[in-house]
C-alpha cells in the first residue's frame, strides 16, 4: 500500500522539476512523396525520476520524439525544452544518455574501451575512466567481460554493454529506442528486470520507447500512447502498479487492467484499415 | 535539377581551379627558357607580352591549355583518318588490340571462374595464384612478349591484344568467382531440393546473380586492356597507336603531342568505360534489376 | 571397376604409362632408364587405384609423381629437344598422379589448425612446382629456343650469378622510386580525402573527378614526368605519386562515409567535435577501404615505376634492364628480373595485407564471422 502510494505520488513531484517540457510540438518530413507530418502539437512533461513509455504503431513519431529531445532532429515549430535548456544545449551538456535500436559497439574496441568512449570524448582522466567503467559493467552484469570484443558476446549482452555505455557518464536523463527490439523474448524478460532494478538505484528520469505493451506496462511510471498519421498522443496513462514489481506482475488483475486500457487508447488512436 | 547543380557545379569549380593551375604552371615552367632566349636576342619584352611567349613555345616544358586543345583538334578533326598524323587513326590502332584483348580476357576470365567454382582442387590450387598474380607487376612482361613473339614473326596487332588479355582476365576472373559464388545459401539449397544439377543451378542460378559482378569486373578490365594496348607499343617503336605517339613526342621532347596523344588516350578510356557501364546498366534492367 | 572410373587420373596415368612401353623416351636414351620410369608410374597409379584414401595415398602419389618428373629430367641429360612420344606420354602420366594428389588433398579434412594451414599454403605451393616443372620439362623436352622461353633453371641460374646487378636495380627502382613515390602519393591522397571530407563543395567536385581519373591510362604521363624531373629516380617517384593518389582519395572518402547513422548520431549525443568524431569512429570504419588501396597502390606503384624506366633512366633500374637485356635477346636475365620483380610485388602486398589484419582484426572479412 505504502509502495503504491509512492509510485502514485510521483506524477505531483514532476510539477515541480519538469526534464523534458513540449509545447505544440510539430515535425514534418519533406519526403518525395509529399510532406510527413511525423510529430503533430504534441504536449508532455516529463518530470525528474519518471519512467515514461511511448508506444504506437510504426510512424506513429514516438521514435522521432525521443530524437527530438536528443538533438538529432529539429522540430519544425513548438518549443520543447530538456532540462530547461534547448535541446542543442542539453546535448553539449551532455545531459542524457541514448540506447539506440542496437547495441551500435564499435567493433574495434573491447567491451570496456567502448564504454569508455564517452568518457574518453568528455575528457575524463584515465583514474575516472577506469572507476565508471568497472561501476558500470557491475551495474550492468558484465563484470568479467571488460577485454571481450563486442562480436565475441550475445546480443543480449551487447545490448547491456550499451546501455552501460549510456550510464557511464552519468546523465541523468536515459533515453532508450526500442533497446530490446531485436532481442528473443526470454532475454528481454530479464532485461526488462535488471533494467527496473537499474533505475530503483540510480533514479534516472528515463524515456523510453517501444512496441511491446506488457514491456510499457512493466517498466512504466507513465505511459503516453501514441498514433500516426500525423503523428500525435492520443492518451496518457499512470501506471496504478507499485514500484517494486516482480516479473510475475504481469499476471496480476491490475496489470491486465492497465495494458487493456493502452490497447484501447491504440485502438481508438489507429485505423487498422489504412 | 537541383541533383544536378549539386554535382555540376562544384565539378566544373575544380576542373576551372585545375584549368587556372595549369596556366600558372606553365607560365612557372615555360619562364625560365623563354627569358634565356630572349636574353639571347637581346629583348625586353613587357610581362603581357612575355606571358603570351610562355604560352606559344613550340616545345613548351608544360604547354598550356589552349596549345594541347588546338593540337588536339587539328589532329583529330582537320585530318584525314588514314593520315600517320590523325589522332584519330591513333587511337583506332590501339583501341583495336585493347578491344581484341578485352574480348580475350573476359573469355578466359569466365571461363577460369567457371572452373574454379566447379571444381574443388582448381578453386584450392589456383585461387591463391591469381591473387597473388595481382601483385606482380606484370606490364614488366610486356616488352619480352612483344620482341620474344615478334622473334618467331608474329607482329602486329596480336602481340598487343596478348598483353591487354593478360591484364583483363584477372579482374574478370576474380569478380566471376565472387559473382557465381553471390547467391545466398537459401537459394542454393532451394536448388538442391528441386534437386537440380550443377549445370542447371549454373544457368538458372549462379550465372544470371553473376551479372552485376561481371559488368562490374568488366569496367575495370575494359581500362585494364587500354592500358595494356598502350604500354604494348612502347618497346617495339611502333609506329602507330596512343603509346607510340608518346614515345615518339618525348623522343623529339613534342610535349604538345604528348599531351594531346594523352588527351586522346582519356577520351577513349572514358567512352569504354561508358560503354561498358551503360551496356550493364541496359542488361541489368532487362534482367529485371531496379535501376539505381 | 567404380574406383578406376572415380580415379580416373590414376587410370589415364596408367593407360599413358602401357603406351609408353612401345614408344621411345628420347632419341638417345637408356633403356634401363625408361623401364624404370615405367614401372615407377604403373605402381603408383595400380597403388593409387588400390588404396582409397588416408595418407598412404598422399604418400603414394606425392612420391610417384614427382620421383617420375625427376627421372624424366634426368633422362633428357644434357641435350635439349631430344624427347619422343613416350617423354611426354610418361610426363602427362605423372602431371595426372599430381592432379589427382591436388583432387586427394583438397577434400581431405582436417581437423587440427597446423595440419588445415600446411594443406592450404601445400596445395597452391604444389600448383605452382608443377608449373615449373611442365615448364622446365617441355621447354627441354621440345628444345623451345632459348630466347623464346628460356627453362626456369636456366633462370634460376641467371638470378643466382648476377645477384649485385640484381640488387643494384632493385635498390634503384623500388628502395627509392617505388617507396617514396608510394609513401608520398598515399599521403597525399589521404590529406585530400580529409580535405574533401571536411568540405562538402570539395567532396562533390572532386569524387567524380577521382572516379574518372581512375579509369584513365594515367601511365601516360610517364614520359612527360621523365622530361620534367630527368632520368633518375625522381621521375618514377613522381609517376607512382600520381597513380597512387586518386585510388588512395577515392578509397578514403567512401571509408569515411562508410560509418553507419547509429554510430554518428551516437557521437552527436555526446556532442563530440568532428575531429573526435574522425579519430574514434569515422577513420577506424574506413580503415578497410584504406586498406584497399594501400594494396590496390602497391601493385600499380611497381607499374608505374617499371613502366617509367622505359622512357628513359641513368644505367640501373628494373625496366631499365628489361627493356636492354630485351634488345640483346638476353631473355634469361629479363625472365630474372621479372621474378625478382614479382617476388618484390608480393612481398609488398604480403606486408600490406598482414599489416591489414592486425588494423582491422574486428572487420568480419578478417575475423571470419
Amino acid at each position: 500500500m505504502l509502495d503504491k502510494m509512492a509510485a502514485t505520488s510521483r506524477p505531483t513531484e514532476r510539477a515541480t522539476t519538469q526534464v523534458v517540457s513540449a509545447r505544440k510540438l510539430s515535425l514534418t518530413f519533406e519526403t518525395n512523396d509529399g510532406p510527413v507530418h511525423a510529430l503533430s502539437n504534441v504536449d508532455l512533461d516529463i518530470g525528474k525520476g519518471e519512467f515514461v513509455s511511448f508506444i504506437g504503431p510504426s510512424g506513429c513519431g514516438k521514435t522521432t520524439f525521443l530524437r527530438v529531445i536528443a538533438d538529432l532532429e529539429q522540430p519544425s515549430s513548438g518549443e520543447i525544452s530538456v532540462n530547461g535548456m534547448s535541446p542543442g544545449e542539453a546535448r553539449k551538456a551532455r545531459a542524457y544518455g541514448y540506447v539506440f535500436q542496437a547495441a551500435g559497439l564499435f567493433p574495434w574496441r573491447t567491451i570496456e574501451k567502448n564504454i569508455a568512449l564517452p568518457l574518453e570524448i568528455m575528457d575524463y582522466s584515465a583514474a575516472e575512466r577506469a572507476e565508471r567503467v568497472r561501476s558500470t559493467l557491475e551495474l550492468v552484469n558484465l563484470t568479467g567481460f571488460e577485454k571481450k570484443y563486442p562480436w565475441q558476446l550475445s546480443g543480449g549482452m551487447q545490448q547491456r554493454a550499451s546501455i552501460a555505455r549510456a550510464l557511464a557518464f552519468d546523465a541523468d536523463l536515459l533515453l532508450m529506442d526500442e533497446p530490446f527490439g531485436a532481442l528473443d523474448e526470454i532475454v528481454r524478460d530479464h532485461l526488462n528486470d535488471e533494467l527496473l532494478k537499474l533505475w530503483a538505484r540510480t533514479n534516472k528520469t528515463i524515456c523510453f520507447v517501444t512496441h511491446s505493451i506488457p514491456e510499457a506496462v512493466y517498466l512504466s511510471t507513465r505511459i503516453v500512447v501514441m498514433s500516426p498519421r500525423p503523428g500525435r498522443v492520443t492518451d496518457v496513462i499512470e501506471s496504478t502498479l507499485p514500484a517494486e514489481r516482480p516479473l510475475d506482475i504481469r499476471e496480476s488483475p491490475e496489470f491486465l487492467e492497465i495494458a487493456h486500457r493502452v490497447r484501447e487508447g491504440l485502438r481508438a488512436g489507429h485505423s487498422y484499415e489504412d | 535539377m537541383t541533383g544536378l547543380g549539386d554535382r555540376f557545379i562544384p565539378v566544373m569549380t575544380i576542373l576551372l581551379g585545375i584549368v587556372a593551375a595549369w596556366y600558372i604552371g606553365a607560365y612557372a615552367l615555360n619562364a625560365p627558357f623563354q627569358r634565356g632566349l630572349n636574353e639571347r636576342a637581346g629583348e625586353t619584352p613587357g610581362f603581357v607580352e612575355f606571358v603570351g611567349q610562355t604560352m606559344s613555345q613550340p616545345k613548351p616544358t608544360l604547354p598550356a591549355p589552349h596549345q594541347v586543345a588546338v593540337n588536339f583538334f587539328e589532329n583529330t578533326f582537320l585530318r584525314s583518318v588514314t593520315s600517320a598524323r590523325s589522332l584519330v587513326y591513333h587511337a583506332w590502332v590501339t583501341l583495336s588490340s585493347t578491344l581484341l584483348g578485352f574480348a580475350f580476357g573476359t573469355v578466359l576470365g569466365i571461363a577460369i571462374a567457371v572452373g574454379i567454382v566447379h571444381v574443388l582442387a582448381l578453386d584450392r590450387s589456383l585461387m591463391p595464384w591469381i591473387i597473388a598474380s595481382q601483385t606482380i607487376p606484370i606490364l614488366a612482361l610486356a616488352p619480352m612478349i612483344i620482341v620474344v613473339l615478334a622473334a618467331v614473326g608474329i607482329t602486329g596487332l596480336l602481340p598487343k591484344a596478348l598483353i591487354s588479355t593478360y591484364l583483363s582476365f584477372f579482374p574478370v576472373a576474380v569478380g566471376m568467382v565472387k559473382g557465381l559464388r553471390s547467391p545466398e545459401a537459401i537459394n542454393l539449397d532451394l536448388m538442391r531440393t528441386y534437386n537440380a544439377s550443377k549445370a542447371e543451378t549454373f544457368w538458372k542460378l549462379r550465372l544470371p546473380a553473376s551479372v552485376p559482378f561481371l559488368f562490374a569486373s568488366m569496367k575495370v578490365a575494359i581500362a585494364a586492356s587500354l592500358v595494356g594496348a598502350i604500354v604494348g607499343e612502347l618497346p617495339t617503336g611502333a609506329a602507330a597507336g596512343i603509346g607510340a605517339k608518346l614515345l615518339n613526342g618525348s623522343y623529339y621532347s613534342q610535349t604538345i603531342d604528348m599531351f594531346s596523344a594523352l588527351v586522346a588516350g582519356s577520351i577513349v578510356a572514358a567512352l569504354l568505360v561508358t560503354a561498358v557501364g551503360a551496356t550493364g546498366r541496359v542488361v541489368e534492367r532487362a534482367m529485371g534489376a531496379r535501376p539505381a | 571397376m567404380s574406383n578406376v572410373l572415380r580415379d580416373w587420373q590414376s587410370s589415364a596415368a596408367l593407360v599413358l604409362a602401357l603406351l609408353s612401353i612401345v614408344l621411345p623416351l628420347t632419341d638417345a636414351g637408356s633403356v634401363g632408364l625408361k623401364a624404370v620410369l615405367v614401372l615407377l608410374v604403373i605402381t603408383a597409379a595400380v597403388a593409387a587405384i588400390a588404396v582409397r584414401a588416408g595418407l598412404l595415398l598422399v604418400v603414394i602419389l606425392f612420391v610417384g609423381a614427382h620421383l617420375a618428373a625427376w627421372l624424366l629430367l634426368q633422362s633428357l641429360g644434357g641435350k635439349t629437344g631430344m624427347a619422343g612420344p613416350s617423354y611426354y606420354f610418361l610426363l602427362a602420366a605423372a602431371w595426372l598422379l599430381a592432379w589427382r594428389l591436388v583432387t586427394v588433398l583438397s577434400a581431405l579434412k582436417i581437423d587440427n589448425r597446423a595440419g588445415d594451414l600446411a594443406i592450404r599454403l601445400g596445395i597452391p605451393l604444389l600448383f605452382g612446382i608443377w608449373v615449373l616443372i611442365l615448364w622446365e620439362a617441355i621447354v627441354r623436352g621440345a628444345g623451345v629456343p632459348f630466347v623464346l622461353l628460356p627453362p626456369p633453371s636456366a633462370i634460376a641460374a641467371r638470378i643466382a650469378g648476377s645477384v649485385s646487378t640484381l640488387a643494384a636495380d632493385v635498390n634503384q627502382t623500388i628502395v627509392k622510386a617505388v617507396l617514396i613515390g608510394y609513401a608520398l602519393g598515399c599521403t597525399a591522397g589521404f590529406a585530400a580525402a580529409i580535405l574533401a571530407d571536411r568540405f562538402g563543395f570539395l567532396r562533390r567536385g572532386l569524387l567524380p573527378i577521382g572516379n574518372m581519373v581512375s579509369a584513365l591510362p594515367i601511365i601516360g604521363v610517364a614520359p612527360i614526368m621523365v622530361m620534367w624531373f630527368g632520368f633518375d629516380w625522381p621521375s618514377k617517384a613522381a609517376v607512382v605519386v600520381i597513380m597512387t593518389f586518386f585510388p588512395m582519395l577515392v578509397n578514403t572518402v567512401t571509408g569515411l562515409a562508410a560509418s553507419g547513422h547509429m554510430e554518428r548520431d551516437l557521437m552527436r549525443t555526446y556532442a563530440a567535435g568532428y575531429w573526435q568524431t574522425l579519430a574514434s569512429l569515422r577513420l577506424p570504419a574506413a580503415m578497410p577501404f584504406i586498406f584497399n588501396a594501400l594494396k590496390i597502390n602497391s601493385t600499380l606503384a611497381l607499374i608505374g615505376a617499371i613502366v617509367a624506366e622505359f622512357f628513359g633512366t641513368p644505367v640501373v633500374g628494373m625496366g631499365f634492364r628489361i627493356s636492354t637485356e630485351v634488345g640483346r635477346m638476353n631473355i634469361d636475365m629479363v625472365w630474372a628480373e621479372i621474378a625478382v620483380a614479382a617476388l618484390a610485388g608480393s612481398v609488398f602486398y604480403g606486408v600490406i595485407a598482414l599489416l591489414e589484419r592486425v588494423v582491422t582484426f574486428w572487420h568480419p572479412s578478417i575475423r571470419g564471422g
